[in-house]
């Protein structure tokens, strides 16, 4: 039997960047050419040898579970454990117990029914932490410390130490305080990362005493609450790590890894940590008479115009003498010849006709929803 | 349980293909890679996909392991199938005795109780020899229409090559009356893809009668083809009109990688109305850097390009440092191109790194560097030149 169980959040960020959660789930929003943001928490689980992952859906996750499939692309097609989606659950008489979770402590408590398994230790990570964590080091460190809580952060000279979750620490590790949304702090900080190793037996407590008393955050009334009587610790994940804060943010990460080789080789070229995705069988990007300079692409795109700075998505077709600069291109975004874009995403099976020019700003992108034709 | 099936594939990938060199030292010819992300099998098993064949025995014997391994249940050609799918066959030991597959024609002989399984009406046999797309499904068509009990897949060959091929003369409602294996003087210009449908039991038939006779080949083109002409049965000849390609040679596998290349290429890879699919490791984005130059190629996930790449093919992983130019090459996966070097017309088996300003290749005539091998800076290889060890370098 493996060690730990895996939880993954699906849900709990979409009002981030609601203009790529219209239609999916957080977990499902594409990021970096060929990954979904839930392929990082899924591969960081599968690369413990955590098998047995439970996905805790909310709603819109048609996308999702059509990325998840069976799990095969990540090895969990099992006939033990595997990976299962865990949508609300409703039943049939509509009474107060009928309601959709707005939390990551009423998320687990809707779905505590379906949450049996016998592994000691479990792992919950929120599916927007992007980052290639050694999630095998920090469940040993967390079953050597003995404690019952450890909780990932990343250290970061905060540009905006207001906008996390900033978790303190003695130095031994173990929590001595947690900050939420304080703009006074400054300097480097431990950041919140949303993924956390919990022994079993605690999470089944402290799921019991949040019915009992009717809790709702799992921040507030859990950790906050048992700082110094529980023993909580921290483990501090040395590489790239970020999530999403808005649609701005979003742009800015993906153009960075285009231009970060360090930020890509922390992410995707750590030995025996690949980060999985679903495999397309796409055919191989073909370069016409192109231009490309420092962008990221992936298979299945057909190039004959110019791209810089630029994240591509599969099957993007760019059209003769257009030029596409400082932009993310979704799934089979389509544009024709003489087209100008800057600074603009688009959403999957965008088609653009010749000679359109469309400029947004590095603070602002242009956005374009999913299926539109300009 | 086993579903009856109106027609199952047998597909033969146990050839060695000797004259593709050190490519095919330790991969059978049908795992060569080819086209960026493919290797050869792919083409045949997706043709069978795509034409609704999900029964295929695949008959391995040379070298077998990278092939069984790409190979493996059959699921990115959506072969992994209660009841039927895709099944490895491989030469085994009987009562009495154990044989290697001694022909094409013994080799599917020995497995005739495989595909009695499925009580099929016909039998597809094909090889995993050829690059091109085809739809079975109209062949198959054709063959019933015919009431034939066995048809020919053929494509016209230029006259000069034509005594490479098993040629056919037909007549005009295509019925096979003339066939000849690598004539000195062929009679006309069809060509055999070793593409055949047979009727279960004429195959059966015929095998069994192959098998008798002692001193042949047990070869489809060279022994059963001729005795089926010869005892009067229904040959009927398939046109082909599409892009075909043996690569059983450096030149043709180069050629038919650059057939890729070009806004209006001679075969697209990029169709998706007849997908090729294969086995995709989950590799990051390629990366194009800042002073790199990508100009008619085709390149796949997992490369960083910082140089530049001319009409060529890049598989899955390949580096192309700063200041290297790549030109009329087919580069195979996980290769080091380091900086500086200068690669023209050249195929780089897998997992080599060359060091700095490397020199290989002249434009001219093909050079080949073998597998897992790391090149000194400044190693000079010319055009025509075979790399496989270390040593062959120093020796020269």
């Amino acid at each position: 039997m493996y060690e730990a169980a895996g939880i993954i959040f699906s849900n709990l960020h979409d009002k981030n960047i609601t203009e790529l959660t219209g239609q999916r789930t957080m977990a499902a929003v594409p990021f970096a050419c060929r990954y979904r943001l839930i392929d990082f928490a899924l591969s960081n689980l599968v690369n413990a040898d955590i098998y047995n992952i439970s996905v805790i859906t909310h709603y819109n996750y048609h996308s999702l579970m059509e990325h998840i499939g069976t799990g095969r692309d990540w090895g969990l097609e099992r006939r033990n454990g595997g990976i299962k989606i865990l949508p609300p659950f409703i039943n049939a008489y509509a009474n107060a117990a009928n309601f959709l979770y707005n939390s990551r402590l009423e998320a687990l408590q809707s779905v505590s029914r379906s949450l049996d398994f016998n592994e000691p230790y479990v792992v919950l990570s929120d599916c927007d932490a992007i980052c290639n964590l050694d999630l095998r080091e920090m469940i040993e460190e967390h079953i050597a410390s003995g404690a019952q809580l450890t909780i990932a952060v990343h250290p970061e000279q905060s540009r905006m130490p207001g906008a996390n979750v900033i978790y303190h620490s003695d130095h031994t590790g173990a929590v001595t305080g947690v900050d939420l949304y304080n703009p006074s702090l400054s300097g480097v900080q431990d950041v919140c990362m949303n993924v956390m190793v919990m022994d079993t037996a605690f999470l089944h407590e402290m799921l019991m005493d949040a019915s009992a008393h009717n809790y709702g955050s799992f921040l507030r009334d859990i950790i906050v609450q048992n700082i110094g009587k529980r023993s909580f610790r921290l483990y501090r994940h040395k590489g790239y790590f970020a999530n999403i804060k808005s649609l701005s943010d979003y742009f800015r990460l993906n153009l960075q890894l285009a231009q970060d080789k360090q930020a890509r080789d922390q992410l995707f070229a750590k030995k025996d940590r690949p980060i999985l995705s679903r495999v397309m069988s796409s055919a191989p990007t073909k370069y016409n008479s192109s231009q490309v300079e420092l962008s990221l692409i992936a298979d299945g795109c057909v190039i004959d115009g110019r791209v810089e700075n630029s994240v591509l998505f599969r099957g993007v077709r760019v059209g003769k003498n257009t030029v596409i600069r400082n932009s993310v291109l979704f799934e089979n975004t389509v544009t024709g010849e003489d087209v100008r874009l800057s600074c603009v995403i688009t959403d999957k099976n965008v088609s653009i006709r010749d000679g359109r020019v469309l400029s947004g700003h590095e603070d602002m992108p242009f956005f374009i929803e999913k299926g539109k034709m300009l | 349980m086993y579903k009856k099936h109106e027609c199952v594939a047998m597909l033969l990938a146990g050839g060695q293909g000797s004259r593709l060199c050190l490519l095919t030292e330790r991969n059978a010819k049908p795992a060569v890679p080819f086209g960026g992300k493919y290797r050869i099998i792919d083409f045949p098993l997706s043709n069978c996909i795509n034409s609704g064949i999900d029964t295929v025995g695949v008959l391995t014997q040379y070298q077998p392991l990278l092939l069984n391994e790409y190979i493996g249940s059959g699921s990115p050609w959506d072969m992994d199938r209660e009841g039927g799918g895709l099944t490895v066959l491989p030469p085994y030991q009987a009562k009495n005795g154990a044989d290697w597959y001694k022909g094409t024609a013994n080799a599917i002989y020995q497995n005739l109780r495989f595909i009695d399984r499925y009580d099929p009406e016909h039998v597809l046999i094909l090889s995993g020899d050829h690059i091109y797309k085809m739809d079975y499904s109209r062949m198959l068509a054709y063959h019933k229409a015919m009431e034939a009990d066995c048809t020919i897949a053929v494509i016209e060959v230029p006259l000069a090559e034509a005594s490479r091929f098993g040629i056919m003369s037909c007549s005009s409602d295509g019925r096979i009356f003339r066939f000849e294996e690598k004539p000195a003087h062929p009679a006309s210009t069809k060509a055999s893809m070793g593409i055949y449908i047979f009727r279960r039991e004429v195959l059966n038939d015929f095998l069994q009668r192959d098998e008798a006779e002692s001193g042949s080949d047990n070869d489809f083109g060279k022994n059963v083809i001729p005795s089926m002409l010869a005892a009067g049965v229904k040959l009927y000849a398939y046109p082909f009109e599409n892009y075909w390609k043996d690569v059983g040679t450096l030149d043709s596998l180069w050629q038919a990688n650059m057939d890729l290349l070009g806004e209006d290429p001679v075969f697209d890879i990029t169709d998706r109305t007849w997908r090729i699919f294969s086995r995709n490791n989950s590799l990051p984005p390629q990366f194009i850097g800042r002073q790199a130059r990508v100009h008619n190629s085709i390149i796949s996930e997992g490369c960083e390009i910082y140089g530049t790449v001319e009409n060529s093919v890049l598989f899955g992983g390949v580096q192309v440092e700063e200041g290297a130019l790549v030109r009329d090459s087919v580069i195979f996966p996980g290769v080091t191109v380091g900086a500086g070097s200068r690669v023209d017309h050249a195929i780089i088996d897998q997992d080599t790194a060359l060091r700095e300003r490397c020199q290989i290749g002249d434009g001219r005539r093909i050079a080949l560097i073998g597998a897992e091998l790391t090149l000194p800076p400044q190693t000079v290889v010319h055009g025509g030149g075979m790399i496989d060890t270390l040593r062959a370098l120093e020796g020269r």
